[in-house]
């Protein structure tokens, strides 16, 4: 690449220039997919700080007023709480849809731009491709988004909203786009003699690049692992208690039991606590390990000093082990090690940012460069 | 691109591909009906309880049961099969990287591929049958994605070690 002051991978590894164009497919999909991902993040921290304890906390009293309703034998306060309820779930579940939409679809993106070479098609209609797998990416997390703020209202369906059938259609949009990138690959493995493909991204053998793989396999490993120790431990034992203790709470309300009532609530808002840090927990380890990975990829890409992608890297991979290892102690340490987590996913963004950022300059470099060449 | 880089990358795609369709089912025709059922059994069992009928509550709370079962492991399959799917293009794309054998390499990204697509369906299954099979099948995927991908990492570490 020739920068200044630039690594020895930089000098060794040359990137083709042509691959990574104005407004081509792989620049579409890296640009777009690290801001979906980028996106994602943000909301899913301003979601975990403002909105996910205040809800838990709606959820749990409307879910303590429906028991206590019972308990005075008022069925129609029952039916209202439950409403109550299941509007605050509601409202809880498409906001984690919106927020792990946007980053896994960022995450397909990133994919899909280092295949860009396998993928035998014109410039052009990989290019149409890339804007298809964008657009649908987009659409899919706004829409379910919006389901909980347009309900049924102006739906062509009875049963399904408006904004449920946009984000369906975003989910098709992507799922076509995927499908055209598949077939692209096996025309490309098909022809009779398929062309060496040789790209740049992939030779990079630097320390931030080595760094970022092999964090992310112990991250990936890690939440495996944990997601294993999981269920084989809690996942059915969770399921047993999780209608257990509904039924206690109920049959103590029939009864006029107002004492096991109130037990049975504090023991189900504890289950669902330590359900909700364990999913998280695997959810979040493996999620940040597949972006380290990925990110080790785009390291040729990122336009900064070798040290400061370096010390990004290790920003990345601090955030990404802080994060899910503080939410596990989110139930001995309450709101210390929540703000720790919180901490933690914004340190990944702050370090997917910057190399979002090195990536930008990459890109002025280079157009630049064309430019003189005009 | 080696034989075992193609089969993880297409793999991962077409897997990608399943769950993203499975999801997309899911979403028009499932999600909608089941999370009715689980609410309405949980409000049905709560208005029981309160006209003091205990039979007909603990009659809903069956039903909650049975559909929150169901419920969690299709949204299971659906994001783990897309999670492993991404997991295996990216494992591909580095495939280069793992020092072994090409031959070796192969029966590495055969146990990833296997796994990463029978761990869902086994998590799948069990909404239809709650035996020892289903969860034989989620249980063996699991145990060929975990060691799989310790001997990649291994694979990785390998090679890399001697220019750190």
């Amino acid at each position: 690449m020739g920068f200044s002051k630039s690594s020895s991978s930089e000098k060794t590894h040359k990137l083709d220039a042509s691959s990574f164009a104005p407004l081509s497919a792989r620049r579409l999909l890296v640009l777009g997919g690290i801001g979906l991902i980028l996106v994602g993040m943000l909301f899913g921290d301003i979601f975990a700080v403002f909105v996910l304890h205040q809800n838990a906390a709606h959820v749990g009293a409307s879910l303590a007023a429906a028991a206590h309703a019972a308990l005075a034998g008022d069925r129609s306060a029952v039916l209202a709480s439950f409403q109550d309820v299941g509007a605050f779930l509601e409202n809880r579940g498409t906001k984690v849809d919106t927020h792990v939409h946007m980053i896994d679809f960022g995450y397909l993106a990133l994919m899909l731009s280092i295949l860009q070479p396998w993928i035998a098609f014109e410039e052009r209609t990989k290019r149409d491709l890339a804007w298809l797998f964008l657009a649908g990416g987009m659409l899919l997390p706004v829409g379910v988004f919006l389901i909980h703020y347009v309900g049924l209202a102006y739906s062509p369906l009875q049963t399904i909203g408006g904004a449920s059938i946009l984000a369906d259609l975003g989910g098709l949009l992507v799922i076509l786009a995927t499908l055209g990138f598949l077939l692209g690959l096996v025309k490309h493995f098909r022809s009779h003699a398929p062309a060496h493909v040789k790209d740049g991204l992939l030779s990079d053998r630097s320390a931030p690049g080595r760094l970022l793989l092999a964090g992310g396999m112990v991250l990936v490993l890690a939440g495996f692992l944990h997601g294993a120790y999981y269920s084989g431990v809690d996942l059915y034992r969770h399921e047993a208690l999780d209608s257990s203790i509904l039924m206690e709470m109920a049959k103590a309300a029939a009864a006029k039991d107002g004492g096991t009532v109130d037990r049975s609530l504090e023991a189900y808002g504890q289950l669902q606590g330590d359900k909700a840090v364990k999913i998280a927990a695997h959810a979040h380890s493996i999620e940040f390990g597949l972006l380290a990975m990925m990110l080790a990829f785009f390291q040729p890409y990122v336009r900064l000093r070798e040290s400061w992608k370096l010390r990004w890297a290790y920003v990345l991979i601090l955030g990404s082990v802080l994060l899910p290892a503080c939410v596990l102690m989110e139930l001995r340490y309450g709101l210390v090690a929540g703000g720790l987590a919180d901490f933690g996913g914004l340190l990944v963004i702050l370090a997917l940012l910057a190399m979002w950022i090195g990536i930008l300059r990459y890109t002025g470099q280079l157009d630049s460069q064309t430019g003189e060449v005009r | 691109m080696s034989g075992s880089r193609r089969l993880l990358i297409f793999g991962g795609i077409a897997l990608a591909l399943w769950g993203m369709g499975y999801g997309l089912w899911y979403a028009v025709f499932a999600e909608h009906q089941v999370l009715n059922v689980i609410g309405a059994s949980l409000a049905t069992a709560f208005d029981a309880a309160a006209s003091r009928n205990p039979g007909a509550s603990e009659t809903a709370f069956r039903s909650y049961k049975e559909a929150k079962y169901v419920y969690d492991r299709q949204v299971d399959v659906h994001g783990h099969w897309i999670g492993l799917a991404m997991l295996l293009i990216v494992v591909g794309i580095g495939f280069d990287r793992v020092r072994f054998a090409e031959r070796q390499k192969l029966v590495l990204a055969c146990a990833l591929l296997v796994g990463a697509a029978i761990f869902p369906l086994g998590v799948l299954l069990q909404t239809f049958d709650h035996g020892a099979i289903p969860r034989g099948i989620a249980v063996l995927g699991s145990v060929l994605v975990i060691a799989a991908l310790l001997v990649v990492t291994l694979g990785i570490a390998g090679r890399e070690a001697p220019s750190v």
